[in-house]
């Protein structure tokens, strides 16, 4: 039986694709576009990602230069401390522009942010990016955990099979990744050889265009004003977790009145929430913003201070009374000083042997200032009755 | 970053001389410029309080010529090294 054959004929009308205006909605809202031929069941297409290249170790993402409104949302809540632990991108193999086998080929972790911060820069280069798994840790940190380390370059070079993708043999690496990452190692290991590329993403363009050379200020880490009033939401997120069990704790220690009365009460612990929110401010926003002009090298000693002058403050603006400042004061200088010692961690300049010198005498003295504080502000109460 | 000074003597960096093979790896990973090449073109400390202890130095080194006690430069840190012993396994930042 001969096979039908319409070849020659004019389509069916009901085979026509539908016209293209034809998607108008019968009822409700117009659909969304339809599917990209780039989404697999089961898997989702970043936002960022403009197109997949073809490479002969497959199809390899190429992501925007420029940070769309999502983008700038998560920056926001990691900034402000929300979500700020699963903030990652898929380790592998990106691009930027349209790169080849030529193209030069960059590293870095996984944290989004750090992805985010490294191709935002890259806009009108080509070039690959190789993403390691740092478990969302930025590249410092990482380096420092070991995460951006020797074995997982050699690692991912090889899972990516870089070497099909290029034709060169050389990584450039961030340079505070060199923490974790020997560079001479990398030769023998996986073949590839590390170029220690500049301390921040923005200079990557300058390095590039002088043939890969770094100014020595490329080199040297900063610590200006902006990269460290970012810092303090998350310093403070950090500092405020413990805060309600402290607000307890200043109301019982309010509460023990020989003659109890509620106006009094509330009067006396919000005088002591005060200077604790004092202490915090102090050590966890003034610290930070006026770390090199506030005396001494040690950050308890900074922190004791901003405290100190904070909690004063706030007695003399509550008229609290001479034994009552006192011991607000006191708070507030044991606070400061503690979230003032705790902002070492943030900062690029303070080595671990500093910290725990500094730890071993300011410890001490937050504890004999918050004891002090505790028992004047106690004793007042039963003092006042005569 | 010459307005942030840390702790002064604390730094348990050491560079072997001898060991030094002027290779100058080490002045570009520092973060904090510590080294300069010196007329020999091997590395010299120049600012041992600058250095944060970040361990990129000696591990780049390839002579071995550098030592240093790495660690994180953080308070949550040192508390748990404190309490849990030198090998513990830390959560920080
Ligand atoms: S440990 Fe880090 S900061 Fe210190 S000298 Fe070495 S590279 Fe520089
Ligand atoms: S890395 Fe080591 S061998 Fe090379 S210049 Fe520095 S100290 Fe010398």
């Amino acid at each position: 039986m001969p096979a039908f054959d319409n070849r020659g004929l004019p389509p069916l009308p009901m085979f026509q694709p539908a016209p293209a205006d034809d998607d108008a909605p019968c009822c409700g809202p117009r659909p969304s576009p339809p599917s990209s031929p780039d989404e697999r069941p089961g898997y989702r297409l970043c936002p960022f990602v403009r197109r997949f290249i073809p490479t002969p170790a497959g199809p390899v993402p190429e992501v925007a230069t420029r940070l769309g409104v999502s983008d700038w949302l998560g920056w926001l809540c990691v900034r402000l401390g929300i979500g700020r632990d699963r903030y990652r991108v898929a380790p592998g193999l990106y691009a930027v522009g349209s790169p080849g086998s030529e193209s030069p080929v960059l590293v870095t972790a996984n944290y989004k942010l750090s992805f985010d911060l490294l191709r935002r820069e890259l806009g009108g280069l080509d070039a690959w990016l190789v993403v390691l798994e740092t478990r969302g840790v930025n590249v410092w940190c990482a380096a420092g955990k070991k995460t951006f380390a020797t074995a997982e370059v050699v690692r991912r070079v090889g899972l990516v099979r870089l070497a099909e993708v290029v034709s060169h043999r050389e990584l450039i690496l961030p340079q505070l990744g060199a923490p974790g990452v020997a560079g001479q190692a990398l030769k023998a290991a996986c073949g590839f050889s590390a170029v220690w590329g500049p301390v921040r993403a923005r200079d990557l363009k300058g390095f590039l265009a002088a043939g890969r050379q770094a100014t020595p200020e490329m080199r040297q880490v900063s610590f200006t004003l902006a990269e460290r009033a970012v810092l303090i939401p998350v310093e403070l997120s950090l500092i405020l977790k413990p805060s309600l069990w402290v607000l307890v704790a200043v109301a019982v220690v309010s509460a023990l009145e020989p003659h109890f009365s509620w106006p009094l009460f509330v009067r006396r612990a919000l005088d002591l929430a005060l200077a604790y929110g004092a202490g915090m401010v102090s050590g966890s926003v003034a610290v930070p913003l006026l770390l090199p002009w506030l005396p001494g090298r040690s950050f308890y000693l900074k922190g004791l201070l901003a405290g100190a002058v904070a909690g004063l403050g706030v007695a003399l603006v509550r008229r609290s009374g001479l034994g009552d400042g006192l011991a607000m004061t006191l708070l507030a200088l044991a606070v400061g000083s503690y979230a003032a010692m705790n902002f070492t961690g943030a900062t690029p300049f303070t080595s671990p042997t500093g910290v725990e010198k500094e730890m071993r005498r300011g410890i001490p003295v937050q504890v004999l200032a918050l004891l002090l504080a505790v028992g004047l502000w106690i004793g007042q109460a039963f003092w006042r009755i005569k | 970053m010459k307005d942030f000074r840390y702790l002064p003597g604390v730094s348990t960096l050491r560079l072997n001389e001898e060991a030094c093979v002027g290779c100058g790896q080490c002045l570009q990973v520092c973060p904090h410029r510590v080294f300069a090449r010196g007329p020999d073109r091997r590395a010299m400390v120049v600012d041992l309080d600058g250095c944060m202890e970040c361990g990129a130095c000696a591990l780049n080194c390839p002579a071995q010529a550098l030592s240093v006690s790495p660690g994180v430069g953080c308070a949550a840190y040192v508390i748990q090294r404190w309490l849990k012993g030198k090998d513990a396994v830390i959560e920080c930042c």
